[in-house]
This record gives structure tokens, C-alpha cells and sequence, in this order.
């Protein structure tokens, strides 16, 4: 699914400038739950969002999906986002004026689907993460568990090849963090490929497999046991 | 671009952001609002000016006799000089292809009686074409006619005051007043734009007061028009020639300034009217301010919304929207909130005209009204300027990268 070969960026910092990845090479296969680990420094958000294709690299090569992504300029990249991506952020990033519903519909707006249309399939995707009662309600009116749910509810909805989730839990407590990957473990379950940026070793044990990476390079590389969360909630 | 799905999408954020909707939409209202009012009361101003000084015909030129401060051609100085009934027929003879109409006006003074009421009115013996001179408007009845001239008939034209004191209401055509001893035969009511002056006198045929002063054949003074196709050159050009014929005729020095007196409205309306015209200059030189300070308003509010809704233009793109989907959600709201609010603050500055229209008219500002072509404009002007000034922060912000518009502050 992804397939990233030689990557590097570096940021310009006044005259300095920071190498933040040392060459990656870095494969995912449809279908994994991948924890991205490090501490704050590694380069792990660089790397996600230049597979978010937030940003962009200086070298190297990345395929998605089996398309290679390079030379993109804004409105190619947008499209690509909405057609291969769905993000989850720390924030959850919510349109504060809109509804869950609404939210939840934006992406299938960016994808020109007809208005009946994006509600009933938002709707349908506010019901699987929990929250069809809770479709009217504003961001602010939300926890932040649920406003993360309905984050991710987002990112479904435009049924994206890959999931990108920076610091999911970052913003929660640890019984808000255990049932949002819940959800992202079923939502796995169902076959689409989730990444995870995380600094948390008991969010990365619910992965399949934990990348690390330390100063630009991947230091380590493993399958594990994912630890279901289930157990956790409740 | 257009379909009802982006309108839906930007009604929603319009209708969600109460705030800043209100705010971007009240300052083009209240610019637009501004700029017409005080366009209205210029042009109200301008006009109240205008009718001050057009209550008179503006092609005329008034003589009158003077005493004479130099000897010349044997008379000593200091000798009174009279305009006769034939210098009237002098005029008309030699300056025929220049003149319009020349008419003499002898004022007096007098106690005008009927019945039991009375009182002292300026009665004016003039020929028929006065009428022009002074741009009488008569009510009712006739002005002075030619065999009037003719017949030295004691008729008289009253003014519209003079009817409502005397006459209380009562037809006045036909009945008789008493002037000086004298009855005169009311045959016509006038009204003027001059005042309340005016509408209180009274014109007789310049013969029949001649007839009454011993028969002689003085006039007080004389009211020459020109045809107006003469211009202003031609006026001066002609006046001049009237001045030193006439100067010619009655022996004064030609250097002689106090032998006669002449008055000319083309050049005092010349004067007026450049007046009048700085006066418009300077409302413009306002409106044009109100209407910048309107253009700058609109684009800081602009630039705060766009700045305000950075971090939503970075979700926006993170989700999939391009830059051109950015742009456009932006310039479409700001456009379709500054074309509506445009328009109401037009209905309102035209309706707010409308209401105190009257009411201004003490304070000199008489029927004022703005163009509606300027005005359509003029909201135009600031709907382009709203447009442009939303484009380039939208641009800037469409083009940012959604990370650094997501990056937590």
C-alpha cells in the first residue's frame, strides 16, 4: 500500500539547516495497524505528513497505493488527499460551526457527492463510531472522546485507502485514549490500513506493528502482539 | 463552481457566523448608507443655491440713470440723466438682432385700498414683457398686454399676497382698487419665486403711470434682455456697446462711471454658478472619502476573517479541498454579504433622503436625491473593492500548507 524508499527533508532554520530524515525506506501492506514511535525530535510527524502529503519531501520516493507521488502541486494534492487519505489529529481539528453530522459529510462534500447522499452516509458513519444521537450537536457540545470519534468518523467517511492518526490520544485520558483505539482496532478489524503517530508505548501495543524512529532513522522495526483494548474498556 | 451545493455551503457559513457576517455586511451598508446621504444633501445644497439665484432671468441687464461726475461736450457734471419712453424705442431699433426684449420699471410706493382694507404695496409700471424679466407666473387672469401700453388703461396684475390681504379670499379679477386716488381694474393674480417681497406688489402699464405723473415720459430705469444664444462673450460685447451708445446719446463722458449704473445677471450668475460648482466639487471630494474609508473597512474586516479562519481553510484542505475550492468559498460569501448589504444601505440612504427631504429645506438643503446610476456604482465600486480585498488574503490562505494552518497554536 505504502512504499517509501530513500526519504529525506530537511528544514531550513535561518542559516541552519535541520536534517530531519536521514534517508527512511519504510513499507506498509493493506490492512496493517502501524504504531509510529519517538520521541519529540524523531521526525515522526514529518513523516506523516509528508505521507499525508502535508508536506513535501526532498528526496526519496513514495508510492501510494500504487501511484507515485511527486511533483504535486496544491490542487493535485488536495485531490489526492480526499480520494487515498483520511487524517485524525491530536486537536481533532472539528469545523467549530458545524455539526457532527456536518463535519462528518465534508469530505464527501470535497468529493462532489449529492447532498442526500453525504448526509445518509455520514449519518451511517456517526452510528459506527456510537454518536447517530449526537448528529445535530456542535463540536462544543462534545467531549473530547466524542469529539474525536467523530474526527475519525470524518476520516472514513470519504472511505480513504490509508488512515493517519497523529497522536489520536494525545489529548485525552487513558480511558478516552483505550476506547478510541478501540474503534481504530475495529475499524482495522474491517481491512483498512491505519498509521499511528504516537509516544505512547501502551497506545503502540495495541498496533500490530511498532516502527521506531530516533533522530531521522528507523531504529527499530517489529511485529507485536496487539493488546486489544476491549479488555481496557468497560 | 455555481451549483447549489456551493451556495448551500456558503449560506450555511454565512448563517453560522452571525458575527462576522453582520459586521463585514454593516460596514458596506453603512459606507454605501453614508456616501448616499451625504451625496443627497450635497446635490440638495446645490440645488436650494440654484434656485436662490435662477428666481430672475439670468439673460438681462439692468440700467439705471445715475448723475453725471465729468463735464463733456459742453454740459457741466453733476447733471441728473433721465431714461425717456424713447431711448426704450432707441434700443429696440439699434441692437435689434441682439436683443430679446427691453422693458422699463417705474416703482412706487403707495397706500393700495378695498373696501375696508388697505395697506402700502411697491406698485411697478412696466411694459408686457417684464413678465419674462422677472419669470412672474400668473394664477389667475392676465399680465399687462400691449393695448394695455396703448391705452394707458388703469389695470393692474396683483401679487399673490396682495390678494390674500385685501381681498380675503374674494375673487379679485374684474373688482377695483383704489391706488393713490385712482381705481384700477384688477385683471390678473400673480405668483413669483422671489419671496414674499415680490408677491407683495403690484404691476400697472408703464404708460397709464406715466399718464398719472403728469403725462410725462420718464422711465426709472430699464431691463434690456439679450437673446441667450449670445453667450456669455457676446453679453459682455454686447453690453458694452449699449453702455457707450447710450452714454452717446445722453452726453455723459465716456470714462464717466456715475452717469448710469448697469447691472448684469449673466456675470453674477457666471459667478454663481462657479461657485455652485466648487461646492460640488468639494461634495464629491467628501463622498469619494466616505466611500475609501468604506473600501478600507471592508478590506480589514477581510483580512481578519480570512486570518480568523485560517485554521478552517487548513482543515478545508486537509479534507480535500483545492485552492480554487478555498478561494471561491471565500470570495463568493464576501462578495454575495457586500452586493446584499450594498443594497440595503442604497434603499435606506434613498429612503432616508426621501423622509427628510422636506424637513431640510430651512437648513438650505432643498429636494435632495442622488443619481441612482452613482449610487449603483458606487456599491458596485465597493463590491469589487470587497471582492479584491477578500481575494488576496483567501489566495495567501489558500495556498498555505495544511500543516502549518493545523499547527497547534
Amino acid at each position: 500500500m505504502i512504499h517509501i524508499k530513500d526519504l529525506h527533508k530537511s528544514y531550513k532554520m535561518g542559516k541552519n539547516s535541520l536534517h530531519v530524515l536521514k534517508g527512511i525506506n519504510f513499507n506498509v501492506e493493506a490492512g496493517e495497524l502501524v504504531a509510529i514511535m519517538g520521541s519529540s525530535g524523531s521526525g515522526k510527524s514529518t513523516l506523516l505528513n509528508i505521507l499525508g502529503m502535508l508536506d513535501v519531501a526532498d528526496e526519496g520516493s513514495y508510492q501510494l497505493d500504487g501511484v507515485p507521488i511527486v511533483n504535486l502541486n496544491e490542487t493535485k494534492a488536495a485531490q489526492y488527499r480526499n480520494k487515498f487519505l483520511g487524517f485524525i489529529f491530536q486537536s481533532f481539528n472539528l469545523i467549530n460551526y458545524k455539526s457532527a453530522l456536518e463535519n462528518v459529510a465534508l469530505p464527501l462534500y470535497y468529493q462532489g457527492v449529492g447532498r442526500k447522499e453525504r448526509a445518509e452516509k455520514a449519518l451511517m458513519y456517526l452510528e459506527q463510531v456510537g454518536l447517530k444521537e449526537w448528529a445535530t450537536h456542535l463540536p462544543s457540545e462534545l467531549s473530547g472522546g466524542q469529539k474525536q470519534r467523530v474526527a475519525i468518523a470524518r476520516a472514513m467517511a470519504a472511505e480513504p485507502k490509508v488512515l493517519l492518526a497523529d497522536e489520536p490520544t494525545g489529548a485525552l485520558d487513558s480511558k478516552t485514549s483505550y476506547e478510541v483505539m478501540d474503534l481504530i482496532q475495529k475499524i482495522n478489524d474491517q481491512g483498512n490500513t491505519i498509521l499511528v503517530v504516537t509516544h505512547e508505548p501502551d497506545i503502540a501495543e495495541m498496533c500490530k506493528r511498532v516502527v521506531v524512529l530516533k533522530d531521522g532513522i528507523i531504529l527499530e522495526d517489529k511485529k507485536v502482539n496487539q493488546v486489544r483494548a476491549e479488555s481496557y474498556v468497560q | 463552481m455555481f451549483s447549489r451545493d456551493t451556495w448551500n455551503e456558503i449560506f450555511e457559513t454565512i448563517r453560522k457566523n452571525k458575527l462576522r457576517t453582520f459586521l463585514s455586511g454593516f460596514t458596506v451598508a453603512l459606507g454605501i448608507l453614508i456616501f448616499i446621504i451625504l451625496f443627497g444633501f450635497g446635490n440638495g445644497l446645490k440645488n436650494q443655491f440654484d434656485e436662490f439665484f435662477s428666481d430672475d432671468s439670468t439673460n438681462i441687464i439692468f440700467l439705471y440713470p445715475g448723475k453725471t461726475s465729468k463735464p463733456y461736450k459742453g454740459y457741466k457734471s453733476d447733471r441728473f440723466i433721465e431714461f425717456k419712453n424713447d431711448d426704450l424705442a432707441d434700443i429696440e431699433e439699434n441692437f435689434s438682432e441682439f436683443l430679446d426684449y427691453v422693458t422699463p420699471r417705474i416703482s412706487r410706493g403707495g397706500n393700495v385700498k378695498y373696501k375696508n382694507e388697505s395697506n402700502n404695496y411697491s406698485t411697478r409700471g412696466v411694459a408686457p414683457s417684464h413678465m419674462f424679466a422677472e419669470r412672474t407666473i400668473i394664477m389667475k387672469g392676465r399680465y399687462i398686454n400691449e393695448s394695455d401700453i396703448q391705452e394707458r388703461a388703469k389695470v393692474v396684475v396683483i401679487g399673490r399676497l396682495v390678494e390674500k390681504d385685501l381681498f380675503k379670499g374674494a375673487d379679485p379679477l374684474g373688482a377695483y382698487v383704489d391706488i393713490a386716488g385712482s381705481a384700477f381694474k384688477v385683471v390678473g393674480v400673480f405668483q413669483d419665486e422671489g419671496g414674499d417681497n415680490e408677491e407683495r406688489s403690484i404691476y400697472m402699464p408703464y404708460t397709464t403711470r406715466q399718464l398719472i405723473e403728469r403725462n410725462n415720459d420718464r422711465v426709472d430705469m430699464m431691463v434690456v434682455a439679450f437673446k441667450p444664444e449670445i453667450g456669455y462673450a457676446g453679453a459682455m460685447a454686447f453690453q458694452k456697446s449699449l453702455v457707450d451708445f447710450l452714454k452717446d446719446k445722453k452726453n455723459i463722458h465716456p470714462r464717466d462711471t456715475n452717469g448710469m449704473f448697469v447691472r448684469n445677471v449673466a456675470d453674477q450668475y457666471k459667478q454663481n454658478q462657479q461657485f455652485a460648482t466648487m461646492l460640488q466639487i468639494i461634495i464629491a471630494f467628501i463622498s469619494i472619502g466616505t466611500l475609501i474609508a468604506g473600501i478600507i473597512g471592508i478590506s480589514n474586516i477581510m483580512v481578519f476573517v480570512v486570518k480568523e479562519r485560517t485554521k478552517e481553510l487548513g482543515i478545508r484542505k486537509a479534507l480535500g479541498a483545492t485552492p480554487k475550492q478555498v478561494i471561491s468559498t471565500i470570495l463568493f460569501e464576501s462578495i454575495f454579504i457586500t452586493t446584499i448589504s450594498g443594497f440595503v444601505g442604497l434603499i435606506l440612504g434613498i429612503a432616508v433622503l426621501n423622509f427628510t427631504g422636506e424637513a431640510l429645506e430651512e437648513y438650505f438643503i432643498k429636494n435632495p436625491y442622488v443619481d441612482l446610476g452613482v449610487s449603483i456604482s458606487a456599491t458596485i465600486v465597493l463590491i469589487i473593492f470587497g471582492g479584491i480585498a477578500g481575494y488576496v488574503p483567501a489566495k495567501r490562505a489558500a495556498n498555505i500548507k495544511p500543516i502549518v494552518a493545523l499547527r497547534d497554536e
